[in-house]
This record gives C-alpha cells, sequence and structure tokens, in this order.
C-alpha cells in the first residue's frame, strides 16, 4: 500500500486535493442548478433531490477514499507535520497557505470524512426542501472542518474556522425545526463573540512573530511557537481569548447552553456533524493552540484548577441534567457536554495516558453520539416526536432499531469491550496521577451515564407496547442499515483492538504532554518581553 | 492472528497441551452467541421502506386498532421457527467448552508441582506511554476450577433452559444473551489483568440486564434490569478506582507483575488497604452484599434458569473470585479484610431474616444466595480463599439445583393456569403445596439441595460452610486479622462476632429452606381443583440436568475433605481442592495465619457439632413451628402485621434508599441544575440577560434573509472560490 502511495505522490497532494474535492464538489451542484420551483417543494418527492444529493455522496465518498491513504501513509514514528504544503498566500502579510498533519489531526481527519459520508445518508430522505443548497452548504463545511484540522497557518486557521461556522449557521436556521431561528442565532453569536477575540490574539501573535529585518508579520504555527515573544501578562489574556473560543465550541460549563438548543434544532445531519466533529474543533484547539502556545499559562497552578474544575463540574452536571430531560435529542446534547468533559480532564490532566485518553474520547464521542443522533433521527422521522415518554415498547415492533440502539447505548456508557469504555479508562487512570481527586470525582459518572441512558432507552425500547401510534413504526431499511454498521463495527473495533489508532497517536500526544511541560518551565524561568 | 501468537507462549509445562486451547473455551460461548444473536435479528426482521417518512404516513391510515394483532401476537406463545437451529447451537456450545476446560484440567493434573501460571498473550489491548495492558489469558489452579464450574454449571443449565424456554417466541435470543454471558463470564475468570477481568466484570453485568429485562413488555421486569446495572456500577466505580491507584502506585495492573511487588506493599498501610476496600466496593454490587444486595432479589424478574446461571452459580460469585485473585492485596490489608468479614456476615445474617417471610419462591432462594454469598465473603475475608472458592463451587451445584427445581415447579404451576386460563401467581408458595405427589424427582432432589444447604452431613454444603466457620474461629488466635483492630475493635472480638452471626444465619438458612420445602411441596395441595389436574414432572431435558446437579450436590465435600474426617473415615484424599488452589493462594493465606494456627481437633470437633447441631434444630423449629395445612392461597391471604410485615417488606430499604438517594438526584438535577441553573440562570440571566443584542442581531439577520436565503450560499460558495482564487494567483506570479 505504501509503496502505491509513494509512486502516486500522494503525500505531496493529499491535504490541499482533501479541500479541493469537497469544493469542487459545492461547485459541481451550484452549475447544475436549483430546480425552477418555488424553495419550500419537496425535492425528494418531485426526484429533484437526487442529482444534489448523488453528487454530494460521491464526493464525500471520494473525499473519504482519498483520505484514507492517510491512515497506511502516515508515519508515527517520524516526528514533525508530514504530508505538508505550503506555499505563499498573502506574502504581504506574512500568511501562508500551510498545511501538515501530525497523528492527531489525523485521526481527527479520517473521522470527519467517514462521518460526512455517513451524513449525506442520514439526511437523505429527510431533507427535503432546498435540497441543492443544502448539499453545496454540507461540501463547503467538510472543506471548512478539514481545513482546521489542517492548517499550520493561524490566520488560514482563523479562516477555516469562519468557513466552517457559517454553512452550519444555515444548516441549523434553514433546515431545522421550529425554534431554528432562536438555535441559529444563539449558536452564532455564541460562537461568534469567542472566535472574534481568537482573530485579535491570532493578529496579536502574527505580530509578535514578526522579521526584524522586514518587519512583515508571521502567523506560521511553527514559527509564532518558536520565535513570538509575549509577555507574561499578554500571555494570560491571549490565552484567555483562544480559551473563550474554544471554550465555547466544546462546550464547557457554563459555556455550554447553546449546544441543547442548537443539537436539537438542528436536522438529524447537522446534529451529527455538529457532535462528531465540530465540537472536537474547540477539543482541537486546545490541544493545537491554547495549550501549546501559552504553555506557562495553562499549566499555571490557579489555570488549571479552574479549568479541570470546569470540566469536572461538565462531567457531572452534564449527565445529572440529562437525566431530567424529556426530550431524547436533548438529552443526548446534554451527555455531550459530560463527554466532552472527559476531553478536557485529559488534555489538562497533562499525562500521557490522559491526553490519548482524551483522543479516544474524542474519537468515540463521534461515532457513539453520531450514531445515537442518527438512531433519534430515524424513529423521529417514522414518528415525528422527540419526546420519551412518546414512545415505550418498540422493541417488539422494531428489533433491528432497537438492537442498534442498544450497543450504541452501552457504548456511550462506556462499557468495555465498546469503543466509549477505552477513552473513558485512559483519561480516568491518567489523570488519576495527576489530579486524584478530579479524576475520583469524575469518574462517578459512570454511575451517572449508566443512570440517564438506560432509563431513556428503557422508556423508549422496553415496558409495555400502549400507545396506538408506535404500533406500525416500520424497522430500518437498508440504507439506513448501511449507514449504522460500520459505526457499529467501529464501536466494536475500537474497543476490542483500539491499538493501531493509539499508535498512530502515541508519538504526537506524546510530543504535546513533553513540550508542553519542559516549554512551561523554560517560560517561568525565562523574563519574557512583550511585544517590541 | 490469535493462535500463531499463542503458540509463541514460551516454556510453560503446559504449552503444547490441551490447555494450550484455552483461548477456544471463551470463543466457542461467543461463536454460538453471534449464531443466535444472528438467528433472533434475521427472522425478526422486515425492512423498512426506503423512505420511512412516507411509509409512517401510510400508516396511520390503518390505525383503526384491529392493524396491531401482529405486534401482540408476538406475545403469544409461539415457537421460533428457527428453534432448533437454537436448541442445537446454544448448549451445543457449552458441551463443547465443557469438554474443552476438562481436557485442560487432564493436561494441568498430568504436570506435577505445576507452580507458574499458563499465561497467553493474544494481542496488545491498551498500549500507552508507560501503561500497558494486553489480552491474554492466565490459567493457573484457580482460573481451572472457575472454569469447569462455569461451564459445568452452565452446561446443565444451558440443556435444562431448552426445556424451559422452548415455547418462548424470543428463544434465539434468549440463548444468544445466555451464551454471550458465558463468553464474558470466561474473560472474567481467565483474563491475566485487571482491565481484561473488568471486560468480563462489567460484561456479565451487560448480559445480567439484557436477561432480567429480557420479557421486557412488563416495565418491571425493565425496571429491575436497569436497577440491576446501575447498583452494579456503583460497585464497578469503586472497581475502577482501586485500579487508578493500582496502577499510579504500581505502574502495572496485571496479576502476575503486581504479585511480584506483594513484598513491597507496605503491611496494613493506608494505600493498600484502600485498594482492597475499592476491589470490596466492587465487590458489594457484584456479589449482593450489603449496602449493595438491593438488586439482586429483582433480579428474579429474569427467567428461571437466568436466575440459576447468573444470579446464583456464577456471575455473582465474582466478587469473591476477585478478593482470591487478589489474595496477595487483601493479605496485607487486615483492616480490610476484617470488613470484608464483617460486612460479609452481616449480609448473612441480615439477608436470612429477609427470607424467612418471603412468598416468592425466587425472593427466597434470591435472599438465600445473598445469604450464602456472605458466607463466601467471611472465608475469603478470613484469608480462607480456600473455603471460600469451595462453598462458591457447592453452593453453585445446591443453588443451581434449587433454582432449577423452583424453575420445574413455576414452570408445571404455569402450564397449568395455562391449561385453565387462569391468571394468578405462579411463584408464590401460598399456590403450592403438596407438589410432591405430582413432582417426584424434583422433590427428592430439592431435598438433597435444601439438606446440603442447611449443612447437614454429609452433603456438599456441611463441608464448605463448616470450613469457613472452622477457619474463621481459628483466625481468632494469633493471625494478623486479630492483632489488626476494626473502628477501635480489637480483631479478636470482631472475629467471634462474626463466627457468632455465622452461626445464627445458618440456624434461620435450615428454617428458612425447609419453610420453602413444606409449603411448596408438603402438606395439603392450594393450586385449585382443575389446576391439579395438569400438575406433572418436568420433562427429562429439565429433570436430567437436575439428576447431575443433586449428585454433585450431595458429594461435592468430596473435593475437599477435612482431616478430622478422614482420619476417622476413609472416605478419600484430604484436602483435594486446597492443595489443588495452594499455589495460587497458599502465600497469601500464610500471610493472613501469621503466628496462628489451626484449631486443636478436640475444639474442631466441638465446633462441627455445635453447627450440626444447629442445622437439626433448625429442621426441627421449622417442622413443629410451621404448619401448611393452615395456609391459604395468595388471594385469600391477609396482610402481616408487626415485624412478619416489616421482613416482608424486606426492612423497607428499596424504599429508604429511594427516598434519601433516587428521588433527591431527580429533584436536584430537575429543579436546580437544569432549571435552576441552566434555562434560569445561565440562559435567563446571562445569555438572554443581553437580549438587546440577540434581538438586534435577530432583526439584522431578519433583514439579511428575507427573500433569497439560497442566494447567499451560493455567496458563500464564491467567496471560498475567490479566495482559492486569490491564493492561486500568489502562487503564480
Amino acid at each position: 500500500m505504501n509503496e502505491f502511495l509513494t509512486s502516486i505522490g500522494y503525500m505531496h497532494w493529499v491535504l490541499p486535493m482533501l479541500l479541493l474535492v469537497p469544493t469542487l464538489g459545492a461547485a459541481a451542484i451550484w452549475l447544475h442548478g436549483a430546480p425552477g420551483g418555488p424553495p419550500g417543494d419537496d425535492d425528494v418527492a418531485s426526484g429533484t433531490a437526487g442529482a444534489p444529493r448523488l453528487i454530494a455522496l460521491v464526493t464525500l465518498a471520494a473525499e473519504f477514499v482519498v483520505s484514507l491513504g492517510l491512515w497506511w501513509a502516515y508515519d508515527p514514528a517520524v516526528a514533525g507535520w508530514q504530508a505538508a504544503f505550503n506555499v505563499p498566500w498573502i506574502p504581504s502579510w506574512g500568511i501562508r497557505f500551510s498545511l501538515g498533519i501530525d497523528g492527531i489531526s489525523l485521526m481527527m481527519i479520517l473521522l470527519t470524512t467517514s462521518i460526512m459520508v455517513l451524513a449525506v445518508l442520514g439526511g437523505w430522505t429527510s431533507i427535503r426542501r432546498r435540497t441543492h443548497a443544502y448539499y453545496a452548504l454540507l461540501l463547503i463545511l467538510t472543506a471548512g472542518m478539514l481545513g482546521v484540522f489542517m492548517s499550520l497557518d493561524l490566520f488560514l486557521f482563523y479562516v477555516m474556522w469562519e468557513v466552517m461556522l457559517v454553512p452550519m449557521y444555515f444548516i441549523v436556521g434553514v433546515w431545522g425545526g421550529d425554534r431554528r431561528l432562536y438555535a441559529s442565532i444563539k449558536f452564532f453569536l455564541y460562537t461568534m463573540v469567542g472566535s472574534l477575540l481568537m482573530l485579535v490574539a491570532i493578529v496579536y501573535l502574527g505580530l509578535a512573530a514578526r522579521s526584524r529585518l522586514t518587519g512583515i508579520p508571521d502567523f506560521s504555527y511553527d514559527a509564532i511557537l518558536a520565535t513570538a515573544r509575549v509577555s507574561h501578562t499578554a500571555a494570560f489574556w491571549l490565552f484567555g481569548a483562544f480559551f473563550l473560543a474554544f471554550a465555547v465550541k466544546v462546550p464547557m460549563f457554563p459555556f455550554h447552553t447553546w449546544l441543547p438548543d442548537a443539537h436539537v434544532e438542528a436536522p438529524t445531519p447537522g446534529s451529527v456533524v455538529l457532535a462528531s466533529i465540530m465540537l472536537k474543533l474547540g477539543t482541537f484547539g486546545f490541544i493545537r493552540l491554547a495549550v501549546p502556545l501559552f504553555p506557562a499559562v495553562a499549566t499555571n497552578a490557579t489555570v488549571r484548577a479552574i479549568v479541570l474544575t470546569l470540566a469536572v463540574i461538565g462531567i457531572v452536571y452534564g449527565a445529572l441534567v440529562s437525566l431530567v430531560q424529556p426530550d431524547f435529542k436533548k438529552l443526548v446534547a446534554y451527555s455531550s457536554v459530560s463527554h466532552l468533559g472527559f476531553v478536557m480532564l485529559g488534555i489538562f490532566a497533562l499525562t500521557v495516558q490522559s491526553v490519548q485518553g482524551a483522543l479516544m474520547v474524542m474519537i468515540n464521542h463521534g461515532i457513539s453520539t453520531g450514531a445515537l443522533f442518527f438512531l433519534i433521527g430515524m424513529i423521529y422521522e417514522r414518528r415525528h416526536t422527540r419526546l420519551i415518554e412518546d414512545y415505550g415498547g418498540i422493541a417488539r415492533v422494531v428489533p433491528m432499531f432497537a438492537a442498534a440502539l442498544t450497543v450504541v447505548t452501552f457504548s456511550s456508557i462506556g462499557v468495555p469491550g465498546t469503543n466509549g469504555f477505552i477513552g473513558e479508562f485512559l483519561v480516568l487512570i491518567g489523570a488519576f496521577r495527576t489530579y486524584p481527586v478530579y479524576a475520583l470525582i469524575a469518574a462517578t459518572a459512570v454511575i451517572f451515564s449508566a443512570a440517564y441512558l438506560l432509563w431513556a432507552i428503557q422508556r423508549i425500547l422496553f415496558n409495555a407496547l400502549d400507545k396506538k401510534a408506535n404500533f406500525h413504526i416500520p424497522d430500518l431499511n437498508r440504507r439506513e442499515l448501511a449507514l449504522l454498521i460500520p459505526l457499529l463495527a467501529g464501536i466494536v473495533w475500537l474497543g476490542v483492538y483500539p491499538e493501531p489508532v493509539l499508535r498512530r497517536m502515541e508519538p504526537s500526544a506524546e510530543r504535546f504532554v513533553q513540550s508542553v511541560q519542559t516549554r512551561a518551565i523554560a517560560q517561568n524561568q525565562a523574563p519574557a518581553g512583550g511585544i517590541e | 492472528m490469535l493462535i500463531q501468537s499463542a503458540a509463541s507462549a514460551g516454556t510453560n509445562p503446559l504449552a503444547g497441551t490441551a490447555a494450550g486451547w484455552m483461548w477456544a473455551i471463551p470463543l466457542l460461548p461467543l461463536l454460538g452467541f453471534l449464531i443466535n444473536g444472528l438467528v433472533a435479528l434475521t427472522s425478526a426482521a422486515h425492512f423498512g421502506p426506503a423512505d420511512p417518512t412516507a411509509a409512517s404516513h401510510a400508516a396511520h391510515g390503518d390505525d383503526d386498532g384491529a392493524g396491531h394483532g401482529d405486534a401482540h401476537a408476538a406475545h403469544a406463545s409461539t415457537r421460533h421457527r428457527f428453534a432448533a437451529v437454537t436448541s442445537i447451537v446454544g448448549p451445543g456450545v457449552l458441551v463443547a467448552a465443557f469438554l474443552l476446560a476438562a481436557a485442560a484440567f487432564l493436561a494441568m493434573r498430568a504436570v506435577p508441582d505445576l507452580s507458574a501460571p499458563f499465561v497467553q498473550r493474544y494481542f496488545s489491548w491498551m498500549p500507552v506511554g508507560d501503561l500497558s495492558v494486553d489480552v491474554a489469558f492466565r490459567l493457573d489452579q484457580l482460573s481451572m476450577v472457575m472454569v469447569l464450574v462455569v461451564t459445568g454449571v452452565g452446561m446443565l443449565i444451558h440443556i435444562f433452559s431448552v426445556g424451559y424456554m422452548r415455547e418462548d417466541p424470543g428463544y434465539p435470543r434468549y440463548f444468544a444473551y445466555l451464551n454471550l454471558f458465558v463468553f464474558f463470564m470466561l474473560v472474567l475468570v481467565l483474563g491475566a489483568n485487571y482491565p481484561l477481568l473488568f471486560i468480563g466484570w462489567e460484561g456479565v453485568g451487560l448480559c445480567s440486564y439484557l436477561l432480567i429485562g429480557f420479557w421486557f413488555s412488563e416495565k418491571a421486569n425493565a425496571d429491575a434490569g436497569k436497577k440491576a446495572f446501575i447498583v452494579n456500577r456503583i460497585g464497578d466505580f469503586g472497581f475502577l478506582i482501586a485500579m487508578f491507584l493500582l496502577f499510579a502506585n504500581y505502574g502495572t495492573l496485571d496479576f502476575s507483575a503486581l504479585q511480584a511487588q506483594a513484598g513491597a506493599f507496605v503491611f496494613g498501610g493506608p494505600l493498600i488497604t484502600a485498594i482492597a476496600l475499592f476491589f470490596f466496593l466492587g465487590c458489594t454490587g457484584k456479589s449482593a452484599q450489603i449496602p449493595l444486595y438491593i438488586w439482586l432479589p429483582d433480579a428474579m424478574a429474569g427467567p428461571t434458569p437466568v436466575s440459576a446461571l447468573i444470579h446464583a452459580a456464577t456471575m455473582v460469585t465474582a466478587g469473591v473470585y476477585l478478593i482470591a485473585r487478589s489474595n496477595f492485596i487483601f493479605a496485607a490489608a487486615p483492616v480490610a479484610g476484617l470488613t470484608v468479614i464483617v460486612v460479609g456476615a452481616l449480609t448473612a445474617f441480615f439477608a436470612a431474616t429477609i427470607g424467612l417471610k418471603q412468598w416468592d419462591i425466587k425472593k427466597v432462594l434470591a435472599y438465600s444466595t445473598v445469604s450464602q454469598l456472605g458466607y463466601m465473603f467471611v472465608g475469603v475475608g478470613a484469608g480462607a480463599y480456600v473455603a471460600g472458592i469451595f462453598h462458591l463451587m457447592t453452593h453453585a451445584f445446591f443453588k443451581a439445583l434449587l433454582f432449577l427445581g423452583a424453575g420445574s415447579v413455576i414452570h408445571v404451576m404455569h402450564e397449568a393456569y395455562h391449561h385453565t386460563h387462569r391468571h394468578d401467581d405462579a411463584q408464590d408458595m401460598r399456590n403450592m403445596g403438596g407438589l410432591r405427589k405430582h413432582m417426584k424427582v424434583t422433590w427428592i432432589l430439592m431435598w438433597i439441595a435444601t439438606l446440603a444447604i442447611s449443612g447437614i452431613p454429609p452433603f456438599s454444603g456441611f463441608f464448605s460452610k463448616d470450613e469457613i466457620l472452622g477457619t474463621l474461629f481459628s483466625r481468632a488466635d494469633g493471625s494478623t486479622l486479630a492483632q489488626a483492630h476494626w473502628l477501635g475493635l480489637p480483631g479478636t472480638v470482631v472475629i467471634y462476632g462474626a463466627y457468632a452471626l455465622g452461626l445464627a444465619a445458618a440456624l434461620l438458612t435450615a428454617i428458612y429452606m425447609t419453610r420453602l420445602m413444606l409449603y411448596t411441596f408438603h402438606g395439603p395441595n392450594r393450586t385449585g381443583e382443575q389446576e391439579r389436574a395438569h400438575l406433572h414432572e418436568a420433562p427429562w431435558v429439565m429433570t436430567g440436568p437436575l439428576v447431575v446437579l443433586g449428585i454433585l450436590a450431595a458429594v461435592g465435600g468430596w473435593f475437599n475433605l477435612p482431616e478430622i474426617v478422614t482420619r476417622a473415615l476413609p472416605l478419600g484424599p484430604t484436602g483435594l481442592l486446597e492443595h489443588w488452589l495452594d499455589p495460587v493462594v497458599g502465600a497469601g493465606t500464610a500471610r493472613v495465619v501469621g503466628s496462628g494456627g489451626e484449631v486443636a481437633a478436640g475444639t474442631e470437633g466441638l465446633l462441627i457439632a455445635v453447627a450440626v447441631a444447629i442445622a437439626v434444630s433448625g429442621i426441627a423449629i421449622a417442622v413443629t413451628v410451621l404448619k401448611p395445612a393452615r395456609l391459604v392461597p395468595k388471594a385469600q391471604a391477609s396482610p402481616e402485621q408487626g415485624f412478619e410485615r416489616v421482613l416482608n417488606n424486606k426492612y423497607y430499604v428499596d424504599e429508604i434508599y429511594d427516598a434519601a438517594v433516587v428521588r433527591p438526584t431527580y429533584d436536584v438535577s430537575r429543579n436546580l441544575l437544569w432549571r435552576g441553573i441552566d434555562t434560569g440562570l445561565i440562559d435567563g440571566l446571562l445569555v438572554n440577560g443581553s437580549a438587546w443584542l440577540a434581538r438586534l442581531t435577530g432583526w439584522i439577520g431578519s433583514q439579511f434573509q428575507s427573500g433569497q436565503l439560497g442566494t447567499y450560499a451560493w455567496v458563500l460558495v464564491l467567496g471560498v472560490l475567490l479566495v482559492l482564487g486569490a491564493f492561486h494567483h500568489s502562487v503564480l506570479p
């Protein structure tokens, strides 16, 4: 495999190709044009949805195939960025179109490309209006998210960050549920406030790394990491700006209240993309930018205590609030707050195990919660309700749906043998070394997560089949099975044999932990100057 | 891949023998699970339409009530169309696994002085930094005993299930779960490190959840399954913390590597005590001890063979196995050992009192199981690991027999009700009585089991229970436990107290078991005239396994005869199990014994005499006091009064937990966290507090969105193309 990939020069073009393919797909949908009828028309019923969604499916399938080569071509033993692609973009501002990956972004890219294919399938029949616009936006969204994961230029990172926000805003706002406008504006405001501050911080950093000879700023990640000198005070505020941008995205308690609304109102593929990938952009931001750029601040005892406290509150709080949600989608949304709290705990506990665990939780949450949202979408399409109390006993009517939901539930609970366990276990066992009390409190989530999810699936799948509207729900069809089986396979594979994934991420995770620790010590010792 | 890496296991004398196939022992039931699961799912499959929206709209049309017949028809007793496949595969994989286990056992026996465990490493599971967790199995004398019990008793219960469950429409699903359970149970006992053991530990809990709620259309059953899982999770929290403590301090979770460091454990230190206590918290969940025993009686909602296999013979004994496996940890933590003894003895006594006043035949057996597990914990807590495992084994025989016997009774009662179309409680002993005339084989076998559990010689339970109590008594003098203090009390006092509780529980055991037998099989029959005509013995596929268990329950004591018996009577070898397990638990036991020793032969004889006298008097009391003739069927019975009512309501512990823990959790979550903090404080005050900003933006947004929204999507695409264009421009000068 590797020889073949080398022979076609795969690592030279793969990353720009991954951005180009969805963009071309979106352009193709544009060229194909919108159907003639009024925008409110049901495109699925009239057959006009066929072309855009087929283009999107083929494009994203091709995207997935292109990205898959990275699994073999990426060499974990090699330090530094791989598949690098670096050309000047706006030379007078020192902005470059610079891409590259390490083991962490590798897995995030693969997660993104695989989930996006399934997301198209997930909305196959439920997205019925303005399908051409929807699928084009979905493709732009893909490019934006992948761009964030592979950007090695901070300005490019910011551009990609915004590129991905706007399509999601439209997807929630146009194709969402009844309160879609409220939800999308809340989502937009929350994230814009954070990301604008991030832009200021990025410009500040670019100027701080400017060349002494020419005075041209430098936004390249490596340059800022190596040469940007900021005072302790400035570093604190810059960290704060990044923190806010990413904490909203994660979302960390108490910046999370946009999430339940956005999740509930978003159409199924929107919820899946939000949960599976977009939340990870926040935690990825911590791993890539906020923590390594300001190691002294991130490892400062007080800062760490605050972040860890918020993370652990998120874990327990998210689980407890999930317990009492009458809406299944909202329940899963709050459970994300809990799961992402584990990621934050893992990152800031700063041990190899906890960071690897955090990365695993990111992947696992992408699979399991994505699958949960798909399943909710499937049953919603049939019954047009997300309220748990409207169901009951449907395992008798839809046995395959029930089996799939049960497996995904146990994965989300973190039963060993499923992927969910690996992540939580590694986070906790790693965090226990540095912060035993936080880990101990966080570990109580194993009880709460079982409580809220088992109670929910009991009221949906089990108990008496006593509501007439549920008597005739059709079971999963072949399209739905086709999109669930890869997710179920992932749940078992990553639970039983996660070693190939761990091995690819380990050197990057180790470098992250070590460089943050050593650079934090160095920064604390050497007095840093501000911008001259 | 699996077999090849397994072949490189190395120089252990067992390599290359039948024991080298140990990986196949759990994989066989897993295969059974896959086949039965596939049968269950595919035969249920009726694919939905490609567009479910269209379908559900169409389906709304004929919601006149007549159409839902098929949904309800599934509930009627119709045999599954692939039942024959399941009948062969389900028990078949267990028979194969048992034969393989027996072959491995013979191979182990053939090696003289086998001291090193036989470890096969298959692949690396979680390698992260200095943490390394392998998927590896460890076959030593302890896991061998457990594998034999699990596959042997499991095989019998699988065969019994064919008769018990064949008519159930969910038959393949049932066997899928049951096979999966055995797989996880075998992973639990064969796993070579704590995380792998934990896979089995939670996996059996998962299967227990699925099987308790097997008839999920009844809310009570689904509730019971959920309760079992969540309560177990409280224990699992302890298990996790114990693992974290081990790794943080000793850098490994592998049994052999940890045991190698056992010398470095600070004897009686806070760390090792905490580790042991957190593990024990896990045990109280899985093995239903105070304070987490509450799930087990509810677990009786599952099919009765499940109760026999999971909630009596195997899964619930996992905690006992865990302590025996971790003997090197518990032997270094005498305070933890005393805690185990106290909790075990209190549970043994407390559960026995509740068992006195239950009417549901399975509930009696459930509390009996909780009580007997208490004995096992007294044993392993006292460092009598062999005695604990011995009682685990004999208990597996006689309790599986009791449950399956009760299953036969329920099966027959149910059939009788079915014939006469009566809806009554087929498990309530007040509706039974006099069944010995109709079910002679079951009656005799159940009496054997009753005598065994009551501790009447020469039945198996007598030997194992006596060994636990006798060893406990001997620990009161000179052992490290006796020298330690527990909540200020000297260890000696604690041990004597536990011994007294153990004797009291033995008395109660004899009473409640005799009560069960009298009410079920003796006295006048209370099933009703019409129903009586349909009472008969269960088919041979069910009584056959019972007979085998009956023999084991009768002579199981032979596996570990005490010296005081073999000296007097030439019954067989002395301490077979003790010698067998010595390489695994011998060092741990020696550490607990310390400067203490065996009790004198005279004292030992006296203790035995007291124990037997108590058991006999328990039976005598029950026979004299209880009057089966005065019982009336459940429907006509008046409610209990006074303390009897407290017992019948299990001391209201469930209600207390509900009021003290469950309800406050929900209330705080709903009213304080969700409505208070989330939607009230954060959203209401902070987010919408800046409402004018939101409204302004909303207004701008609405202007921005007026009419042609799609246009804006295209503008976005254009923007991206422009950006790419700019980039292109800067590359080409």
